[in-house]
């Protein structure tokens, strides 16, 4: 990492510097009340150039897949592919408007009605609904469509929903969002939902319980059926956070282990930029008794010309069929959760990613995910405390607490991964481990990244016995170095103000 | 770095801590829940005249690595919450049982007191947790 030390725009303002000279006004201004108009505007005073070189070094500080390994548990940070940017930036795309009329925009449509189909064809949904903005969103919009269905069975007391000690930390918010009340059910001994635990919760209250699978701890819900079948038994619905899709590309479909309703995250599973590159995407689906409920609009394909040359196909000429797709509100639908159409530009990257890998493709997806995390689990689990120690999925969390170095934390062996020229693993989550690291590698990386970056947990884990204090003061190859958490979450400084 | 136990408190297995004087109680959390959580920066209190049963979420309290949820050890009415801990949250850190201390309540069931440990069994419970390695 290049080590410069750059000040915030506003500091390089410097006064009646322009970047750009507009032309003079050539015709009436506008006609804006007096009130609505504002004497000062304290924009940074730059030229291009200063614009240009700040970012562009800002830029040289950065991290990112396009630069190494990124085993940012639960976030499926893999590689994506240059060609999804290549097939987002075609003119056809870029330059269609939402309110175009249906006729004008039919590639964009097919596009659309194409991904529903292949994410149905992935999941084993009945439906999919492209609108929502992300995976919490995905969530929200998944219990708003089970409490509609609940509601229009006349089940409106129940208004509880059941959430794992394992499962992703948004499941309880997006719950919380849509008026509901959290129990949370505790995992037995391999890591599953305690089958005890959750019929003891099992009531005519419950909603339905939000299953992560596989979970935070990167293990698959050994007991998936039972506990849906006991879910649906007690009249409740299963919920599927599809965050961890990743691992079941291919091999297993959603919709055969009992799950109702499931958000897909497209900016994980499918290679859309995310964490800062997004926005994301989180579509939503759902089995057919749901279907009415989804969110819309969706995109439904209309066979035209049918009538007209059915039977009239004379012999050796071939029929006649012209599809026309357009956008459908379904019949109970709890309506729009976002304007227009959801984030287009994301579906376009992941429909190319799904259409460039194909069926099999996909699958080598979630085995060779599988494969690199089971291989770096067995190189550090010599060192790092395993606490379920079986074959995980996609991702393993171990516990960043060493035997020979107890002043040493999870927080001081993530920190010093930056000097070896990695980005640290999700830190302290999931809650039921001590001191976790969550460490989620990708199908995407090598034999040899996989290799520098087991090297490196154990060489961290001897210079923790050795040299603790080149721990807590890591990192130390960064712009900055160790941050003051604790002063910044205790005292922010939101904006910057000019000096007096 | 051991842990400390205050001899006059009441625990709970979700590590608050309560203390009975008179016809009001205090109400916090111990020394071990402040190191499990490391540096808290955010603590939200319920509202005076509020009432919780036993077990009841009552408050959360923030750390730089996670939000967690606060149950009351006794069913009561609030009479009184720590507000010094807006400003210095890290009060629940240096001093846990004093300064730190989250909500002042009436009890409305002292019996409830059957269901929580005592300083020993509290200190045997969290040895226990120890070895597990989980909590």
């Amino acid at each position: 990492m290049t080590k410069i030390v750059e000040p915030l725009i506003f500091e390089l303002s410097s006064p009646g510097r322009v970047g750009a000279v507009l032309p003079e006004l050539d015709v009436p201004p506008a006609d804006i009340p007096a009130e609505l108009c504002r004497a000062d505007l304290p924009l940074p005073e730059v030229s291009e150039v200063d614009v240009v070189r700040h970012f562009v070094r800002l830029s040289r500080m950065n991290y990112g897949v396009d630069l190494g390994m990124y085993p940012l548990g639960s976030c499926t940070m893999k590689y994506n592919p240059k060609v999804n940017e290549v097939a987002a930036r075609l003119p056809g795309f870029v330059y269609t408007h939402p309110y175009q009329p249906e006729d004008q925009v039919q590639g964009n449509l097919q596009l659309m009605w194409e991904l529903q189909e292949m994410l149905k064809a992935i999941s084993g949904f009945a439906g999919v609904s492209l609108q929502p903005a992300a995976g919490a969103h995905g969530e929200l919009t998944g219990i708003l469509i089970m409490r509609a269905y609940l509601c229009d069975q006349g089940e409106t007391q129940r208004d509880t929903i059941l959430i794992p000690d394992s499962a992703h930390g948004t499941n309880p918010a997006s719950t919380s969002m849509a008026g509901f009340k959290v129990v949370e059910i505790k995992s037995d001994e391999r890591g599953n939902v305690d089958l005890e635990h959750l019929k003891a919760n099992l009531n005519d209250r419950v909603v339905g319980l939000m299953l992560t699978n596989p979970n935070t701890l990167g293990l698959f819900d050994e007991h998936v059926c039972e506990v849906s079948r006991l879910v649906h038994e007690a009249g409740g619905l299963m919920y599927g956070d599809g965050a961890n899709m990743n691992a079941m590309l291919g091999i297993v479909k959603p919709a055969d282990l009992g799950i109702d309703v499931m958000h897909f995250n497209l900016h994980k599973t499918f290679s859309t930029p995310h964490g800062g590159g997004g926005p994301g995407s989180g579509p939503v689906g759902v089995v057919e008794k749901l279907v009415p409920y989804l969110p819309g609009p969706i995109v439904d394909i209309q066979v035209v010309g049918e009538e007209e040359h059915a039977g009239h196909a004379h012999e050796g000429e071939e029929e006649m069929v012209e599809v026309f797709f357009r956008l459908v509100m379904p019949a109970k639908s709890i309506g729009r959760v976002k304007t227009f159409y959801g984030h287009f530009g994301v579906m376009i990257r992941a429909y190319t990613y799904i259409r460039m890998l194909g069926a099999e493709g996909m699958r080598r997806v979630a085995e060779d995910a599988v494969i690199n995390a089971n291989y770096l689990m067995a190189k550090i689990k010599k060192v790092y405390p395993l606490p379920y120690d079986r074959l995980c999925k996609h991702e393993f969390v171990v516990e960043g607490k060493l035997k020979d170095a107890p002043n040493v934390r999870a927080l001081d062996i993530s920190k010093r991964l930056i000097d070896y020229g990695v980005h640290p693993p999700t830190n302290y989550f999931p809650l039921i481990v001590p001191e976790a690291l969550m460490i989620e590698p990708t199908e995407t990386e090598s034999l040899e990244s996989l290799d520098h970056f087991a090297d490196a947990m154990l060489r961290i884990a001897e210079e923790a016995k050795t040299n603790p204090e080149l721990l807590h003061e890591a990192p130390h190859n960064t712009p900055v170095s160790r941050l003051d958490e604790v002063g910044a979450a205790r005292n922010p400084i939101l904006r910057w103000k000019p000096a007096e | 770095m051991a842990i400390k136990i205050d001899p006059n408190c009441y625990y709970t297995k979700s590590h608050e801590w309560v203390r009975v004087e008179g016809d009001e109680a205090w109400a916090g959390l111990t020394d071990y829940a402040q190191d499990l959580l490391s540096d808290i920066v955010y603590v939200e209190l319920p509202g005076e005249g509020d009432s919780f049963k036993q077990g009841e979420v009552f408050a959360t309290v923030e750390s730089v690595k996670a939000a967690s949820d606060i149950y009351m050890p006794l069913s009561g009415e609030v009479l009184e919450v720590n507000e010094q801990l807006a400003n210095a949250p890290e009060l629940i850190n240096k001093d846990p049982y004093g300064e730190g201390w989250l909500i002042k309540f009436t009890p409305s069931d002292l019996s409830e007191l059957g269901n929580l440990m005592g300083p020993d069994a509290y200190e045997k419970f969290i040895k226990e947790e120890e070895e597990k390695g989980g909590h």
